[in-house]
């Protein structure tokens, strides 16, 4: 197989090919320095602000052209190949008409200062072309990763309620064959290479590209979305000479439903895995749904979120209370083990050189097994977890047979609570006298630290508290009694029995 | 009673909710910001390097790696500054390199020049900065330990309040923290200097005060002012921050433009912007309170300790102003209104809108809603038996007469129309049944005193240009930071002139336009700039009246302006037909205008006159349900009834209420500044400091004007000032979690401290819950 040594984007209709870019190199500096394209504004270089949005088009696995906005101060510019990249500046150029989400934002007030409209417009733009009618909800959830420190968010979200209406009707919309087929060009299956031995950007085709690359330069990094590690160059002004990205890989982004379990390609994004997940459990949907911002969910990946080995990493804790098992694959090798087993100490996880992550694979819940799992941060939608609970009790008769308890930022790593669940196993869930004993074991189990998220007193007295809502939420579950209300976000529709 | 209101004249600009100036241009991303200016080639990029440590005297600065990193050009310290090392708007200690010593973790002790901003900041972290580190002074406590202070404590009193208090039938006294909060203005500090002919200097600087930095950098380079252009468009977000604390970054790229003598560009990356520059200030208040069994206060004492940070910067007027709002809007017969000036060895805080008020308020709705739940009264009624009233009831606590309260008709009218008494009712049946979730609810007034309390700042100037096509150019000392300042001014030009907006050209603030402004804050900028340009209007009109009426031989009080024509006796001509005589006739098209507020007299060091033209009022009522087993709190529903007088722009005003609400609801509940043991700020990236986002915005959120015959005072068209008043609306929000959190315990006054957060939600909670 040849290997193609430049990469390849749609810009305003056309093919433009760059040879020479640096591995480190932002797709916000592309656009700001290298284009002089200044609609794009830089607002936190990390990912949080949402000022520097832009929309990316791709072929999605339907064969249908996507938009979906991501963060340009964190993609690398490489990520890039194969895609449309959308600016503000491309929306309605000179004296055209303004766009029907410009045009909505003007007419509710939805700008002031007008630092943040660019990337609000574009998240819009990509909420526009899902071509649904967005409610409240559907917003929220579009603007998470969009701050906007003047307008207190009204107007933005009547104009968007106004504009993003299920109605396509934009020049984008008109050249969806064109760009379609643009794009079907650029995906040649040819693996990418630009630069020497010593400093490249490297996107390979296949599983075995990746693994001979991998294993020839085990110094190299990784990069499935870089919303980890575009904020070591952005950040902590690291120098990554060697990358290896992840999305090119064939396969690599697969979501397979196998009946009893799902596998989730460690190339998945959030936004290609939620679904997929949502049908396991609502309180999956609800975790996923609070990871980063809909532009966070764009690119980042599970994959990514295992592999980086955070103790605050929201899907970790989720997936151990499944028993999630992960694929590991290197030059000649794979394996797989129980995800709880990766996660050896702070900053060290059971994966080797030139190894990479391949797959996770979920188990879905058996009849009588309840998951719960709770988010806990200062800001609901798009901030690190002080705390992450996720509890899946296995019921028979009333009484706990199995449970499977695991935290996210209450250790060094994302840890199960054995003498917990060791406790629980066997209590009759229509008696609540042994309830409190079983959350004070968790002082056993974790030893918190204080950060700027949260003291340790905190954690700990949530992570009981949490521990009984689970307990209540169950009991009633099972017992299929009205519970009183528990939580002021992430309700679940009661409705749908979980029948044991 | 309020004073008759002269009813204004039909009109065809002001009082329209006409988009801001630039709408078009921030949604097609042409806006242009600061960075987005095509720099002059060869522009070089500053970055900022500060030592590890807080505190403590330089011993060694070793820069070589910094000066033989790729790229870099220059690297400038203190011993490259001509003239005055010093960047504060007051009292002096703010050094714009740091001299021998650093005060605060993330004192720049000296700036890379570099080809790129990448290479400056990678360079940056190359310095070997050694401190003999000295034990910061972190907490206000560490401050008050070592009798640190930045001014002299200040008092207002009244009485003889101890006694009274001890006097009273009934008595509380209470601490409790309010937290800081960092601007988090989108587009961070930025500044670009252009070297001109004969030494001059333009800097391009996104600042709310373009005259302070130019007179700073005329002092920094040994030149003189006129030398130094300052010129800002627009900026992105400003809320204070862009004040005094522009001026060091204006400063830096002046300065290596002048070392290198090429343009050069000074952008904080945003971790930077937070780590250096300041942020409002935060408190602990002492205070007691004497009251009768209706809650009606007898005597009031309060302390406010504020940590100010290393140096004096804005600190006098923003903690003037929290005792000028300690009252908020509520008479205290007697009382002791004590401000401590904290030196810490933190960034020296700043203004942030509302400029010191909003911590005045926050602590006078806490002793309310102490009061009534002490009482078991509901808090509203506690508020209103204390609400200002007539003679004998209406004198301040710095001796200034309220005049124009109208609290209880706004109060009243918000307090039906939200419903408060059925959903009181409501909310005590619903937290009977739950017993994991609980609500609240809170209704809170505001009263926010407007005009600088520095008496010589209350002035403005402006220039106006009329062409002969009948165009107009606009333009005035205040800045644009999305308050929408530049349309309403636009629009009192307009309406004087009689034409369309669309004819009325806005241009960017420039200290070689309109010289000697005062900073476009303290909510005063339409009062003051809207002012000027009537003014320099009215000139040019009156002197194209005087011609009128001599070319059609005509009574002066038979021409009018309307519609894009000149109405003369049964004639009418086009706009653009009489500038073109005037040209021909030689007349001046083009004018200042200068207004200086009347009716201020406020003198300091007497503590006597009136430091105010008038009031804004309003009043939010909030609904909060909060989760006991996690501390999560959700805001369900917001009312806000707000008075802006005679609204110049409704869909602008609105604006600003909603924001500043907001804005206000995130300092009271998200926003946490936490600083570790040696004052560093460990939040300083939007990672870990949490500004609203749109989910934070109530499902149910109700904003209305209230309807005003008009401001008793005679401002510009009768409207009032906007831009700050609205965040103490967000008292409420606090207010409604203190409610929710009380339930448990009737008659206990929660333990919470702003901002309420998970965290501190729970603690509350824990504590209510624990033993007695
Ligand atoms: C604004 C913002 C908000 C965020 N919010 C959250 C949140 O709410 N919850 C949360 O958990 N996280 C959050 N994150 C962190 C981040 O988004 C997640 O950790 C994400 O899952 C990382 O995935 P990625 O594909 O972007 O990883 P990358 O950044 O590409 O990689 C992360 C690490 O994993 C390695 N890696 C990636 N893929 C593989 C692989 N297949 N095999 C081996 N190594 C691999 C990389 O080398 C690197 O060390 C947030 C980040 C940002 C910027
Ligand atoms: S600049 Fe803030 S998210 Fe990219
Ligand atoms: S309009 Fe200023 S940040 Fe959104």
């Amino acid at each position: 197989m040849t290997m193609r040594q430049s990469i390849r984007f749609v810009r305003d209709g056309k093919a433009v090919e760059l040879t020479d870019i640096g591995p480190n190199d932002t797709l916000l500096d592309y656009l700001r320095l290298t284009e002089e394209s200044r609609g794009t504004k830089e607002g936190c270089a990390e990912g949080d602000c949402g000022a520097c949005s832009v929309a990316v088009g791709a072929i999605n696995k339907n064969g249908q052209l996507e938009y979906q906005a991501v963060n340009s101060c964190i993609q690398l510019l490489g990520m890039l190949d194969g895609k449309e990249i959308i600016t503000v500046d491309d929306l309605s150029r000179g004296q055209e008409a303004l766009h029907p989400v410009q045009d909505a934002m003007v007419r509710h007030h939805g700008s002031q200062c007008g630092f943040c409209t660019p990337g609000i417009v574009m998240s819009l733009f990509t909420l526009y072309h899902k071509g649904i009618k967005a409610d409240r909800q559907a917003i929220n959830n579009q603007l998470a990763g969009n701050l906007c420190r003047c307008t207190g968010y009204r107007p933005i979200i009547d104009a968007a309620l106004e504009s993003c209406n299920g109605s396509l009707d934009d020049r984008f919309v008109q050249a969806y064959a064109a760009t379609t087929e643009t794009l079907n060009k650029l995906d040649d299956g040819q693996d990418v290479f630009l630069g020497t031995p010593e400093r490249f950007f490297a996107a390979p085709a296949s599983i075995a590209s990746l693994a001979k690359l991998y294993s020839q330069h085990p110094d190299a990094i990784v990069v499935a979305g870089a919303t980890d590690v575009g904020l070591w160059i952005t950040k902590q002004l690291r120098d990554l000479p060697k990358i290896i990205h992840l999305g090119r890989v064939e396969g690599l982004d697969r979501v397979e439903d196998n009946g009893a379990e799902l596998l989730i390609g460690a190339g998945a994004t959030y936004a290609q895995a939620e679904d997929a997940l949502a049908t396991i459990d609502p309180d999956i949907a609800e975790v996923v749904r609070r990871i980063g911002s809909s532009q966070v969910r764009a690119s980042g990946t599970i994959g990514g979120n295992i592999a980086n080995g955070s103790p605050i990493g929201d899907s970790p804790p989720l997936l151990i209370a499944l028993d999630a098992r992960l694929g590991l694959e290197k030059a000649d090798s794979k394996r797989e083990i129980r995800l709880e087993d990766f996660f050896i100490d702070y900053g060290k996880q059971d994966r080797q050189p030139g190894e990479f992550v391949s797959y996770v694979k979920v188990p879905k819940l058996a009849k009588n097994q309840f998951l719960r799992s709770y988010k806990i941060s200062k800001r609901f939608d798009q901030d690190i977890s002080a705390l992450l609970a996720a509890f899946r009790l296995t019921v028979e008769h009333n009484r706990i047979t199995e449970a499977r308890i695991a935290f996210g930022g209450m250790a060094a790593t994302p840890k199960r609570a054995a003498k917990t669940e060791k406790i629980l196993v066997g209590l009759d869930l229509a008696d609540q006298s042994g309830w409190t004993k079983a959350a004070e074991t968790l002082e056993q189990d974790y030893q918190p630290i204080s950060d700027m998220r949260a003291s340790k007193e905190y954690r700990n007295d949530v992570a009981k508290g949490l521990l009984l809502k689970a307990l209540h939420e169950i009991s009633h579950a099972v017992s299929d009694t009205a519970s009183p209300e528990t939580r002021v976000i992430g309700q679940r529709n009661n409705s749908l029995r979980e029948a044991v | 009673m309020l004073k008759k209101i002269p009813s204004p004249a039909p009109a065809l600009n002001v009082g329209k909710a006409t988009k801001h100036d630039s709408a078009d241009r921030h949604v097609r991303g042409n806006a242009l910001y600061i960075d987005d200016i095509r720099e002059p080639r060869g522009t070089l990029h500053l970055a900022p390097g500060y030592a590890r440590e807080s505190c403590g005297k330089i011993k060694s600065l070793d820069l070589d790696a910094v000066r033989s990193a790729p790229g870099v050009v220059a690297v400038l310290t203190a011993s490259d500054i001509p003239g005055l090392n010093d960047c504060s708007p007051s009292f002096g200690g703010d050094p714009i390199l740091a001299d021998g010593r650093i005060e605060f973790h993330g004192q720049v002790v000296f700036a890379v020049v570099a080809r790129s901003h990448l290479e400056a900041r990678k360079a940056a972290k190359l310095a070997h900065i050694e401190v003999i580190a000295e034990t910061p002074m972190v907490t206000a406590e560490d401050g008050l330990a070592r009798e640190a202070s930045v001014l002299p404590t200040y008092e207002f009193s009244r009485g003889s309040p101890e006694a009274t208090i001890k006097a009273s039938p009934l008595a509380l006294s209470d601490s409790f923290r309010i937290g800081g909060q960092e601007h988090f203005y989108l587009e961070g500090q930025v500044s670009l200097a252009i070297p001109q002919d004969q030494g001059e200097i333009l800097v391009h600087t996104s600042t709310q005060h373009p005259t302070e930095i130019q007179h700073l950098i005329a002092k920094m380079l040994k030149i003189r002012d006129a030398a130094v252009v300052c010129e800002c468009r627009r900026m992105g977000g400003a809320f204070g921050g862009k004040e005094s604390q522009a001026a060091q970054w204006a400063c830096l790229a002046a300065l290596a433009s002048h070392v290198t003598g090429r343009p050069a560009k000074m952008r904080l990356d945003r971790d930077d912007d937070m780590i250096m520059t300041g942020k409002r200030h935060d408190f602990r208040c002492d205070w007691q309170a004497g009251f009768d069994e209706t809650g009606k206060i007898s005597a009031v004492e309060v302390d406010f300790l504020a940590r100010c940070g290393c140096s004096a910067d804005l600190s006098l007027g923003v903690n003037d102003r929290t005792m000028f709002h300690a009252d908020n809007s509520y008479y205290y017969p007697e009382n002791r209104i004590t401000s401590h000036r904290i030196k810490t060895n933190t960034v020296s805080n700043t203004a942030f809108r509302g400029f010191g008020g909003p911590q005045g308020m926050v602590f006078s709705e806490r002793m309310m809603d102490a009061i009534a739940i002490k009482l078991g009264l509901d808090p509203l009624d506690v508020r209103k038996t204390n609400f200002y009233g007539d003679s004998g009831r209406d004198i301040t606590p710095f001796g200034m007469k309220v005049e124009d309260n109208i609290l209880e008709e706004l109060v009243g009218e918000l307090e039906q129309t939200s419903d408060y008494r059925k959903r009181r009712q409501e909310i005590q049946a619903f937290n009977t049944r739950s017993p994991f979730l609980k609500k609240g609810l809170a209704l809170n007034p505001l009263k926010f005193g407007i005009s600088f309390t520095l008496k010589h700042l209350n002035q403005a100037g402006a220039l106006v240009h009329v062409y002969t096509d009948g165009s107009v150019q606009v333009n005035h000392g205040g800045t644009e930071m999305g308050q929408g300042l530049y349309t309403k001014v636009a629009q009192v030009v307009a309406e004087e002139f009689g034409i369309d907006l669309e004819n009325v050209q806005i241009t960017a603030t420039t200290t070689d336009k309109v010289p000697n402004t005062a900073p476009t804050a303290a909510s005063s900028g339409t009062d003051l700039n809207g002012m000027a340009a009537k003014l320099a209007a009215e000139t040019i009109k009156s002197r194209l009246i005087d011609l009128a009426a001599k070319l059609y031989q005509i009574e002066k009080s038979a021409i009018s302006f309307a519609n894009n024509h000149v109405q003369i006796g049964q004639q009418k001509i086009p706009f653009a037909e009489l500038t073109q005589q005037a040209f021909l006739q030689r007349v001046s098209l083009s004018s200042t205008g200068y207004y200086a507020t009347p009716n201020i007299t406020w003198d300091r060091d007497s503590k006597s006159g009136r430091p105010f033209l008038y009031f804004a009022y309003g009043a939010a009522c909030a609904e909060v349900t909060i989760d006991t087993l996690t501390g999560e709190m959700v805001i369900d529903r917001v009312d806000i009834l707000h008075d802006v007088g005679k609204s110049l722009n409704p869909a602008l005003d609105i604006g600003q209420i909603e924001g500043g609400f907001v804005q206000g609801m995130g300092w009271l509940t998200t926003e946490e500044l936490v600083y570790d043991d040696q004052g560093r700020l460990r939040t300083h990236a939007p990672s870990t400091y949490k500004i609203p986002t749109a989910s934070d915005l109530p499902d149910d959120f109700r904003v209305k004007l209230w309807d005003s015959p008009g401001n008793r005072e005679d401002t510009i068209y009768r409207s009032k000032a906007v831009g700050e008043p609205p965040v103490m609306l967000a008292t409420a929000v606090f207010s409604a979690i203190t409610n929710a959190i009380a339930s448990l315990k009737p008659g206990v006054l929660p333990q919470i401290s702003a901002p309420a957060t998970p965290e501190n939600i729970l603690a509350a909670v824990k504590l209510m819950k624990s033993g007695d």
